[in-house]
């Protein structure tokens, strides 16, 4: 039996620093993803939503805020949180009750409001919280591990500040007709290249900025879809939710330390590794049946790791397929065609959603002037704190 | 007069003129674990295991590192003006685990490079009127 569920309709409010309440963007979100699904909030059986820590109790049980805005009607709910891949949890609790068979129709929906600066961690002495005591034995921000993991590519594979600013430039160029991007400048490398150095080598340019902004994805049974005249929609064909092996030897936020290898033997693939593989696997297809990927750039540089963290090539050989324009849209296999987080900016609980969204209309041919020509299958990556993988497969029907 | 060199987290770093990280070791599976948050050897399989407290090699080798520009938030306590400070990952010697930590002052970031031999040493994280509280921090090993 297939895992497949269709994606009905799909809808945002634009990424920007708007400074109102998260409520607001989900419910526009959910309103544009229902009009695109030809569908009413009261033919929706199952509100799934992502939380956000960053706006009070109302945000800690979105589902149920979610539900309450657009007018109860005493359906199921569930909130979700898995920090950057809390979009991928919701979506994955609205999939598995479509595909136990107790719904047809569900909405996903994930919203945030977002403070000024660094994200920093709650207040007060917390000496047994590892996102506290990073901050405070170490200093080490976010952008810190972003530096760490930049910084290998350069010692190990020979990576240099142009490539990373190459990243960013090609994410410019994609993004800048994009209605629902935050930052709608093209961005020359030199620019990138004259911006502060914040975490060297990544530039302030390079790092993803926090945004406000909500997605909303309306998914259904295969048949809901044919029966509503919708046979054609894409279809989620994988959705991977996987977690770490111990021993996970690679440095991860909010971690300042990893598991030990000395005991146990390693697994045979690192965690980011294994995201995009457990995706593949429930999909039946692999890394060559991509027509584009949605990954978290969070930096320039971390675009490239996941290049090869997806499969599109050996470790070491991310900086070549970039200078071959193979990720640019118009090259082989093109990497955020959206803009990526370079042009967002990051709203934790709608931005794996939002890489939904743009697999979407990619697939549906209507990603205007950033369409990948005769998109079939993408897929999209990222990663939460604490151990939270996240891939989705969108193919076409 | 000097200030008394406290640490500035208890119980995870012995102060002797050799410091080490002190953590947990599953003598079974063999693997260890720092901090010693841990209630339970996470080795999945071995959580029946008696935990022993061990000091974990002080040498090993740079994973990478970076320097960050920025002030960063509390809790961190920034010297005033801020000063860029250097952030280093090493793997532990035996233990093959990746532990962060400061880089030495007076080191030139300059002169790392990943693969290098590293060592862990105290310095000072901050200090008041009295105190030097002192956390551990990376350093390579003279060649």
């Amino acid at each position: 039996m297939s895992n497949e569920v269709a994606i009905l309709g799909v809808g945002m409010h634009p990424w920007g620093k708007w400074g109102r309440n998260f409520v607001e963007y989900g419910v526009h979100a959910m309103k544009a993803a229902l009009a695109d699904a030809q569908l009413d909030w009261k033919q929706v059986e199952f509100v799934a939503g992502g939380d956000t820590m960053r706006n009070g109790y109302p945000g800690y049980v979105a589902g149920g805020t979610f539900a309450k805005a657009m007018g109860w009607t005493g359906i199921p709910v569930s909130s979700n949180y898995a920090a950057c891949a809390t979009g991928s949890q919701a979506l994955e609790a609205a999939r598995t009750r479509i595909l136990a068979g107790m719904c047809d129709v569900a909405i996903v929906v994930g919203a945030d409001t977002t403070p000024k600066g660094f994200l920093a961690p709650n207040k007060g002495e917390r000496a047994l919280d590892p996102d506290w005591l990073r901050f405070r034995l170490l200093g080490a921000t976010n952008p810190t591990y972003f530096g760490l993991y930049a910084r290998r590519r350069v010692d190990l594979y020979g990576a240099t500040e142009q490539d990373f600013a190459q990243v960013k430039a090609k994410n410019s160029r994609h993004g800048f007709k994009n209605p629902n991007a935050r930052y709608k400048k093209i961005f020359t490398e030199e620019e990138v290249l004259e911006s502060a150095m914040v975490a060297d080598p990544l530039r302030l340019l390079e790092i993803c900025a926090t945004s406000d902004g909500g997605a909303a994805i309306v998914v259904s049974s295969l048949e809901f879809a044919k029966k509503h005249g919708a046979a054609r929609a894409p279809r989620i064909a994988a959705i991977s939710t996987v977690t770490p092996t111990f021993p996970d030897t690679y440095i991860d936020m909010p971690a300042f330390s990893t598991d030990s290898a000395a005991g146990l033997p390693s697994p045979d693939r690192g965690f980011r590794d294994s995201i995009a593989h457990a995706a593949y696997e429930e999909a039946g297809i692999g890394p060559e049946d991509l027509s584009l990927a949605e990954v978290y750039d969070l930096s320039s540089a971390l675009e490239l790791d996941w290049y090869e963290n997806i499969g599109l090539c050996k470790p070491g050989q991310a900086e070549r397929l970039l200078r071959d324009g193979d990720t640019s849209v118009g090259g082989r296999i093109p990497v955020n065609a959206s803009g990526g987080l370079g042009c967002f900016g990051e709203a934790v609980p709608a931005q794996a959603l939002a890489q939904v969204c743009e697999l979407t209309w990619q697939l549906r041919g209507e990603a205007g002037e950033r369409q990948v020509e005769g998109a079939r299958i993408g897929i999209t990556a990222n990663q939460g704190l604490f151990g939270h993988g996240s891939s989705v497969i969108v193919k076409s029907s | 007069m000097s200030k008394k060199r406290v640490p500035a987290i208890e119980g995870w770093f012995t102060l002797d003129d050799a410091p080490q990280l002190i953590g947990l070791r599953d003598a079974e599976s063999g693997t260890c674990f720092f901090p010693k948050d841990v209630a339970v050897s996470r080795a999945p399989g071995y959580d029946h295991v008696e935990l022993e407290e061990v000091r974990l090699s002080r040498t090993g080798k740079l994973w990478s590192y970076t320097t960050n520009h920025y002030k960063p938030p509390d809790p961190y306590v920034s010297p005033d003006p801020f000063e860029p400070y250097t952030v280093a990952a090493v793997e532990l010697t035996d233990e093959r685990m990746v532990v962060m930590g400061q880089l030495a002052a007076g080191v030139d970031p300059e002169s790392l490079e990943v693969g290098m031999p590293m060592e862990l040493v105290l310095g000072t994280l901050y200090e008041d009127d009295e105190n030097d509280y002192v956390v551990w921090k990376w350093q390579p090993i003279a060649a």
